[in-house]
């Protein structure tokens, strides 16, 4: 195919708008809806059976517990009509799971398949954490591409990622999606991948600007574009395949993480092309600012 | 001509002959199997009990593949799971209670292999079912002591220097004392300077306020929590489990692993004991002063004892289950020399007094608080034996007057398995039922295998030969990443496939890299074997950058995760190093052995 000169940045005005658009849903879904915290962030209980036989109603278990003189649980199909989750959040006075479970038993055959126990404190903390190792990937990343390129890319690069976060977050909160520990993960994996993609991206425009010192910002980074448009789409895919694959396979508990992580793959590739190159022509890139120091050894000319 | 050196061709062979062989022992599936230890009462397998309960368990007809025995253990291989369970249901019920019975996963790793120091993987309590707890200590509990035996310090040492402080108390964290006259204040505060640990804080001239330091207070905890670690250890051991796995986790935490146990509670109670033993003397009516003694209820009637302790549980050496001349249980005890001495000093001056035993147990119990449920911890303190001091005891004696056999083999493993130095409590638990491991396993292989197969077919049909080449690489790339795991003998959970199955897709990704400059050059009319050249020089700063910055957000997330995360960021760091490996220098080498030697070549199959 022939890729080799795509007018990308003439949709740039539209590619803007659409980014704030989905920027400012996500921030309003997250004020709004907040993000469904899992198991691992809140505290409580969570207790995984699988019955016997289907079953088409949840409403007897409902009534059961309730009877147990507990009020803010959720009860859920977890992947088929045998497999049921039951989560009590923490803050209600601790449960006793394995009176629970005999309570349950006297009604139901079941079988238990997984039971968790998170204290409120463990989990505030872990919230804590996370948000402090999404930070500090931020900061590590920004000083990395200062150092290798240059200021104009390294804003150009955080704001591409802090779009990638802010979608992901969103369509989570948007979706009412369970956001757990696994979730989190895959949130710094897209960060490590959208930046993958950014480097490439760069790469190539630093290059090309260094051939043709002359020559007009936005037609090289056209150009750099379309000479790597292949790549980031072959690239994209092949991990996309995997991860639709995990999606699939995979089973419940990673089911939230593949998710987060192609929501996170899709909005990587498309912010490594638009918002990075769309900040670099915005902050003005010349190739001034990618001459050479003399210290740096880059194999730069024909071999 | 392509070039590439000898050394380089020896490099990638060795590397992959030690990545095949060290990750050979995973394809040995281990048997579902059912281990048998005798519990804390102790006592060795010898051929009489292991035919016993081989017999016993073919009695029952369930098939099992080999019995496996040595002196601390029986193992029962069986085909499948559900074998397993019931071989496990069936010794439960029939085998008495000296014997303790937990699931396990026996590896078939052949000799050769053994012999060479290959090991599978060790598979996390995901993939393999079992309990896990997170315990935190309650340092709370642990200042409240340190208060009081420095108060008690600091008496001492104001008794020395005949200082005596207008009011001198407890609050909540601090010390506060009140002093009559300026000199004395002087005094006081060169006197303090005796006082380890605290600084001072003047709030007047008369009154000051004692602050434990911070290093004290770290230094306190961490000695207490290391202190735990080592006692839960020992008690996790006396569970007879294979392959435990005791560690701290953070300041104040200990995370504890038990694969292949299903019930929590039988372990809980014995890990999450935190019951002690105190030898107190009984007070006498005449000589005690009501603020020292503490009444306790004992067989129906009331016994003063005296507050002051002989020794607690923690000077115990060692303990054991015994009977008396009448057949009732008793626990032989064993002093360390400190305990021996202390002993012996207190009873000799007392014989005909009464020594009583006390079994503390810390308990928390959920209160409503102005409406606020709240968990609220208390010790349990009850009289288990009230005994006459016939003669000075020593640093051997024994505790008679146990109801029955179990309760006297409990005490025996507590105090044997030691007590711990700060109250732990259960912060976070968990049980994975071994089905739910088993189905883990598979839907991971599952994805592994259809994610790579759509990756691989994509690659052929878009790259032809080099396509090939990559795929060969990928495959290569898993074979290390499953051997280095092996090697560093880390443990693989549900998300750490995910990093491998994620690794896949971005392996490819350098090839990709390499590949499609490669083809750029060759439209630039360059000669096949520069444009291959070409490619691979110029993609690999390229590849180097991106892999790097991957690898350093694989490291923050292993620093800050826990658990699960850190399972992914293992497998994707170990991923990204040897995917440059074999994605650089690997097809690198394919690609000089296809074309390499050739003058001319006409066309690449790309």
């Amino acid at each position: 195919m022939d890729l080799t000169n795509i007018s990308f940045m003439k949709i740039r005005r539209q590619t803007t708008v659409l980014s704030i658009i989905l920027i400012v849903i996500s921030i309003y879904s997250l004020f709004v809806n907040k993000l469904n915290f899992g198991l691992d962030f809140t505290g409580g209980s969570l207790i995984e059976i699988r019955l016997s036989e289907d079953i088409d109603s949840l409403e007897e278990i409902r009534e059961l517990l309730q009877s147990m003189n507990l009020n803010d649980f959720q009860v859920n199909y977890f992947g088929s009509n045998k497999d049921i989750s039951i989560k009590v959040p923490g803050g209600e006075a601790s449960i006793d799971e394995s009176l629970l479970i005999q309570n349950l038993k006297q009604y139901f055959d079941f079988e238990v398949r997984r039971q968790e126990f998170v204290g409120p404190q463990v989990g505030s903390e872990l919230r804590d954490q996370g948000g402090l190792g999404l930070l500090a990937a931020l900061a590590v990343m920004m000083v990395y591409i200062m150092f290798r390129f240059q200021y104009k890319f390294a804003l150009g690069a955080l704001l591409a990622l802090i779009h990638d976060v802010l979608i992901v977050l969103g369509f989570f909160s948007f979706f009412s999606l369970d956001f757990d520990l696994s979730v989190l993960a895959a949130i710094l994996a897209v960060i490590g991948y959208s930046l993958n993609d950014t480097i490439v991206v760069s790469d190539r425009v630093r290059e090309n600007f260094r051939k043709k010192r002359r020559s007009d910002s936005e037609i090289a980074i056209n150009r750099s574009l379309s000479q790597m448009i292949g790549r980031t789409l072959i690239t994209s895919l092949t991990t996309l395949l995997v991860l639709i694959a995990l999606l699939i396979f995979g089973g419940e508990t990673i089911s939230n993480f593949s998710i987060a992580l192609i929501v996170g793959v899709i909005s990587g590739t498309y912010s490594s092309i638009y918002i990075v190159c769309n900040t670099l022509l915005s902050l003005k890139v010349t190739s001034e600012d990618l001459m050479i120091r003399k210290t740096e050894v880059l194999d730069d000319g024909m071999p | 001509m392509l070039r590439f050196q000898l050394w380089k061709i020896f490099l990638v062979f060795s590397v992959l002959s030690l990545g095949v062989i060290y990750s050979l022992p995973n394809i040995f599936p281990p048997d579902p199997a059912v281990q048998i230890t005798f519990n804390s009462s102790g006592g060795s397998f010898n051929d009489r009990v292991v035919e016993n309960i081989r017999s016993n368990a073919e009695k029952k007809n369930i098939n099992f593949l080999s019995v496996e025995n040595d002196e601390n253990s029986i193992l029962f291989r069986t085909n499948n799971y559900s074998d397993q369970i019931s071989l496990k249901q069936h010794f439960e019920e029939s085998l008495d209670n000296n014997f303790v019975i937990a699931l396990n996963l026996a590896p078939n790793t052949p000799e050769w292999l053994k012999s060479l120091n290959a090991f599978p993987m060790k598979l996390g309590l995901d993939l393999r079912g079992g309990v896990h707890f997170l315990l935190e200590a309650d340092t709370d509990l642990l200042v409240e002591a340190k208060l009081e035996s420095s108060i008690s310090n600091l008496k001492r040492i104001l008794k020395d220097i005949s200082l005596k402080p207008a009011a001198l108390e407890i609050e909540d964290t601090s010390i506060l004392i009140s002093l009559n006259t300026q000199q004395d204040a002087d005094l006081f505060t060169e006197a303090f300077q005796r006082l380890n640990g605290f600084e001072l804080e003047p709030l007047n001239s008369s009154d000051y306020r004692l602050r434990l330091t911070n290093e004290e207070l770290e230094q306190m905890i961490d000695y207490a929590v290391l202190q735990n670690l080592n006692t839960l250890r020992n008690r996790v051991n006396e569970l007879g489990i294979s392959e435990p796995v005791v560690q701290r986790q953070g300041a104040k935490r200990i995370s504890i692993q038990l694969p292949g146990v299903q019930d929590t509670a039988e372990a809980k109670k014995i890990i999450g004991k935190t019951a002690n033993l105190e030898f107190r003397l009984e007070a006498e009516n005449r000589t005690s002063l009501a603020s020292r003694v503490e009444r306790f209820p004992f067989n129906g009637r009331e016994v003063n004892l005296e507050k002051k302790l002989i020794i607690s549980g923690d000077q115990v050496s060692d303990a054991s289950v015994g009977y008396d001349e009448n057949g009732f249980p008793q626990v032989n005890i064993s002093l360390d020399s400190e305990g021996g001495a202390k002993m012996h000093r207190s009873t000799r001056n007392n014989v005909g007094t009464k020594m009583a035993v006390l079994f503390v147990e810390r308990k928390s119990k959920t209160e409503l608080i102005d409406g606020i449920p709240e968990v609220i911890n208390f010790f349990e303190k009850r009289i288990i034996s009230l005994a006459t001091i016939q003669s000075a005891l020593a640093s051997q004696f024994r505790i008679t007057g146990l109801d029955s056999p179990e309760e006297a083999s409990e005490l025996a493993l507590l105090l044997r398995a030691g007590a711990l130095a700060a109250p732990m409590d259960f912060v976070e638990e968990g049980t994975i039922g071994p089905s739910l491991g088993a189905d883990n396993i598979k839907l991971g292989i599952q994805s592994l295998l259809f994610g790579l197969g759509l990756v691989l077919l994509f690659m052929i049909f878009y790259y032809k030969i080099f396509g090939l080449i990559a795929n060969l690489a990928v495959v290569l790339n898993i074979v290390l990443i499953v051997s280095v795991m092996s090697i560093l003998s880390a443990t693989l959970t549900l998300p750490g496939i995910a990093g491998i199955v994620l690794t896949i897709g971005m392996a490819v990704d350098a090839n990709v890299l390499i590949f499609s400059r490669i083809r750029e050059e060759l439209k630039n009319k360059l000669k096949p074997q520069d444009a291959i050249s070409a490619g691979y020089d110029r993609a690999l700063i390229t590849i180097v950058d991106a892999n790097l910055t991957t690898l350093i957000v694989a490291v923050i997330l292993y620093a800050v995760g826990t658990g699960p995360i850190q399972g992914f960021a293992i497998t994707l760091s170990i991923g990204i190093l040897t995917s440059m490996f074999t994605a650089i220098l690997f097809t690198r080498m394919m690609v000089y052995f296809i074309y390499g030697r050739r003058k001319e070549i006409e066309k690449l199959w790309i």
